[in-house]
């Protein structure tokens, strides 16, 4: 009986003996259970998982050997553990708080899909653990809902909106029609680019809603075709977007009016071709051959993945670098001090050059104006865009007077 | 001498109780009991009425929203808003039921679908839901002004409170002579009619009850987890109730709980390690419940032991 409780209590005690070295030091740092942990929640299965999904959860397993490799090994334990939100707020909201509360997950990367992203960034808030948003659109990220404890890093749907609104202006083409995805995004959309295409000095001819999710576009692309606009502006996302534009081809909308993606990414060009896809415009806050720099980063990122980045899975990895980063220079990881510390330093890779996070959490940085080449410019797999212009940082990002984010009235 | 559903309860409230003690995470415990209700709620339509309802999501995903906007923007206490949930999901229900009870069988599934996908329409348009994009940021706030809901522990034993007065209501409405009559009802419509029941009101009675119990569960679940999103109230919420039920035992009082338990851990464990496999599983597993033990894993168990006595 004695030994027994002897036993007992030497299991208990080594059962223990983990919770008793919290905050313990390691390689210099005061980390909070002894290792920084990363947790990748991205749609693992659904629309998005090609732009984000497992290409993010490589782009942070990259990012994180290299930190290895650049620390020389001499580092702090990280470890990374990854989940499928779904694309469901709720799923999201539940993994969050369990990687909070029972795993001790120090910050949670990608988050594709607004929903997610906006049900965890409060979770995250309370349990003062950092976000880093880089999958998801909406601009109430750094908005009505904005936390101390996120970041926004690669893109909004201003940034697309605006960039693509005024370069097309620019570009000769000064009327436009919108394909409207009839809910708040849609119509958030529409207004956005709407706002941006007339203060250039274009017209908006109208706008055609069709419902979400939606199919059969054929009746929408008539109206839009008898509008006699030089521009078709496609409110719309995902499957919406890139079922209008085979569904646009088939008309034979293009070559006389052009179709303007306001919320698409690489892969959706991959999936659609480029003989469907050709002369689209569309706007993006990185493409992996933009320079020696990118496709250096892309070349070593293909080998792994096997297929080209996006912007998001780019921005994952740039963004767990910048945190490690942060982590390393603010000696800790608790979230305000690290948090200061990645606002503090600019981020200067392949993805953003002297780019700085906001006070609302927005990283300002350069986005690209691009034009889907015809199949006979394209001379090797996913050579896919023109870019035809470089939209600095402080036009792309939406101008701080205007933030709803109570963090910006400083 | 304890009759096996005394056991049953005995050994529901223990484990209960205890289970978060032992290391299972609370939250995820919550989510199984709210979804417990909701798929106890459902039985008692198909499983007691032999009403097969395909709009349920309808009722936990309104009584989500209205919940969660009543306590975030009004300021409502938890308990009351989601009283005020579970409310409207019980007028929802009379207006739904009204309408569809008047058939039967695949057109009162039918009907209920589409006016389920009508109000999902409805909150994809409506300004304060957040669209697509959710209702977030619901304060958990305090239970009757003194307990704080934010402390994980007390919020389980509230949820776990609200699932056992739910699960007993059902229980006391299967075993009274209005459940008698519904039995009847689903065992043979004609001849309840022909005794001088009448049907339409008891169905109707039944489906307020059940949407009113959805509703009950729908707004636990937002101020669990501080949002209300679309999800619950897509038809795949529908779709997934009549898997749980079916799964634990159709017509049997704790085969949904049994059930939910079951479809939740299984999402839960699987959705990480074989990403969009969960479905092809999911729809595997429905397979073989339908063509191998049909009673569901409860009403199996329960013939097994009584073959044996």
């Amino acid at each position: 009986m004695k030994r027994k409780l002897v036993s007992l209590a030497v299991a208990a005690a080594l059962t223990l003996a983990p919770g008793a070295l919290v905050a313990q030091q390691k390689g210099g740092l005061k980390l909070s259970d002894g290792v920084v942990k990363i947790g990748i929640l991205t749609d693992m299965s659904g629309l998005y998982a090609d732009l984000s999904g497992a290409g993010s959860i490589t782009a942070a397993k990259m990012a994180i050997e290299d930190f290895r490799a650049q620390e020389k090994g001499n580092v702090f334990p990280i470890e990374l553990v990854y989940g499928d939100h779904q694309n469901k707020g709720d799923v999201a909201s539940n993994k969050a708080r369990e990687w909070f509360e029972r795993d001790k997950v120090d910050m949670i990367g990608d988050l594709v899909t607004t929903s997610t992203a906006l049900a965890v960034m409060p979770i995250a808030k309370q349990a003062n653990r950092i976000t880093i948003v880089s999958g998801a659109a909406s601009t109430l990220i750094t908005g009505k809902n904005c936390t101390d404890t996120n970041v926004h890093y690669v893109y909004d749907t201003y940034a697309l909106a605006n960039g693509t609104g005024k370069a097309v202006v620019k570009q000769g083409g000064d009327s436009w029609f919108f394909l409207t995805a009839d809910y708040a995004f849609g119509h958030s959309l529409e207004k956005d680019t709407s706002d941006v295409v007339k203060a250039n000095g274009g017209k908006v001819l109208g706008a055609v809603r069709h419902p979400f999710p939606g199919t059969d576009f054929s009746s929408f692309l008539l109206k839009a075709q008898s509008s006699g606009a030089k521009v078709i502006g496609l409110a719309n996302a995902g499957t919406d977007t890139t079922n209008s534009i085979k569904q646009a081809a088939e008309f034979g909308i293009m070559p006389k009016q052009s179709l303007a993606g306001l919320l698409m990414f690489l892969t959706d060009i991959h999936s659609l071709g480029l003989k469907t896809a050709q002369n689209m415009y569309l706007t993006e806050g990185f493409y992996w051959d933009f320079n020696a720099e990118t496709r250096a980063w892309s070349k070593r990122y293909y080998d792994q993945h096997k297929r080209m980045p996006t912007m998001v899975q780019a921005g994952v990895y740039s963004s767990t670098m910048h945190y490690l980063k942060a982590v390393k220079a603010a000696g800790t990881d608790e979230a305000k001090a690290v948090m200061a510390k990645m606002k503090q330093t600019p981020v200067n890779d392949f993805f953003a050059k002297n780019a700085r996070i906001r006070d609302d959490g927005r990283l300002v940085h350069d986005f690209y104006l691009l034009q889907v080449k015809k199949p006979e410019e394209s001379k090797y797999p996913w050579d896919y865009y023109h870019v035809r212009q470089v939209i600095p940082a402080a036009d792309a990002v939406g101008p701080a007077a205007n933030s709803e984010c109570p963090l910006m009235k400083k | 001498m304890l009759t096996r559903t005394q056991w049953g309860f005995i050994a529901l409230i223990v484990a209960g109780v205890l289970a978060p003690h032992l290391g299972v995470y609370p939250t995820f415990l919550m989510k199984c009991w709210c979804l417990a209700l909701f798929a106890c709620a459902f039985n008692l339509l198909l499983g007691y009425t032999g009403l097969l309802s395909f709009g349920h999501a309808a009722f936990i995903g309104a009584a989500g929203y209205i919940a969660g906007y009543s306590i975030k923007a009004w300021g409502l206490s938890p308990e009351l808003g989601i009283l005020a949930g579970t409310a409207f999901a019980g007028v929802l229900g009379y207006l739904f039921g009204s309408l569809a009870i008047r058939r039967a069988g695949i057109y009162f599934a039918m009907i209920t679908l589409a006016l389920a996908q009508m109000l999902y329409f409805v909150w994809l348009q409506m300004k304060f839901t957040g669209g697509e994009d959710g209702l977030q940021g619901v304060p958990r706030g305090k239970l009757f002004g003194v307990i704080d809901l934010a402390d994980t522990l007390n919020l389980y034993y509230f949820v776990f409170a609200i699932f056992i007065v739910g699960f007993l209501l059902i229980y006391r409405t299967i075993h009274s002579p209005f459940g008698q009559v519904l039995k009847s009802i689903r065992e043979n419509e004609p001849r309840a009619i022909s005794l001088g029941y009448d049907v339409d009101k008891y169905k109707l009675l039944a489906f307020v009850l059940s949407a009113a119990l959805a509703g009950l569960a729908g707004a636990t679940k937002t101020v669990v987890f501080q949002l209300a999103s679309l999800t619950d109230a897509h038809w795949h919420t529908s779709g997934e109730v009549v898997l749980m039920t079916l799964l634990g035992g159709l017509g049997t009082v704790f085969g949904p709980v049994v059930g939910a338990f079951v479809v939740v851990g299984l999402q839960n464990q699987l959705a990480d390690k074989v990403g969009s496999w969960v479905q092809v599983i999911m729809g595997a597993i429905f397979v073989v419940c339908v063509l191998a033990f049909r009673r569901g894993i409860v009403g199996e168990w329960m013939t097994l032991f009584s073959r044996k006595r």
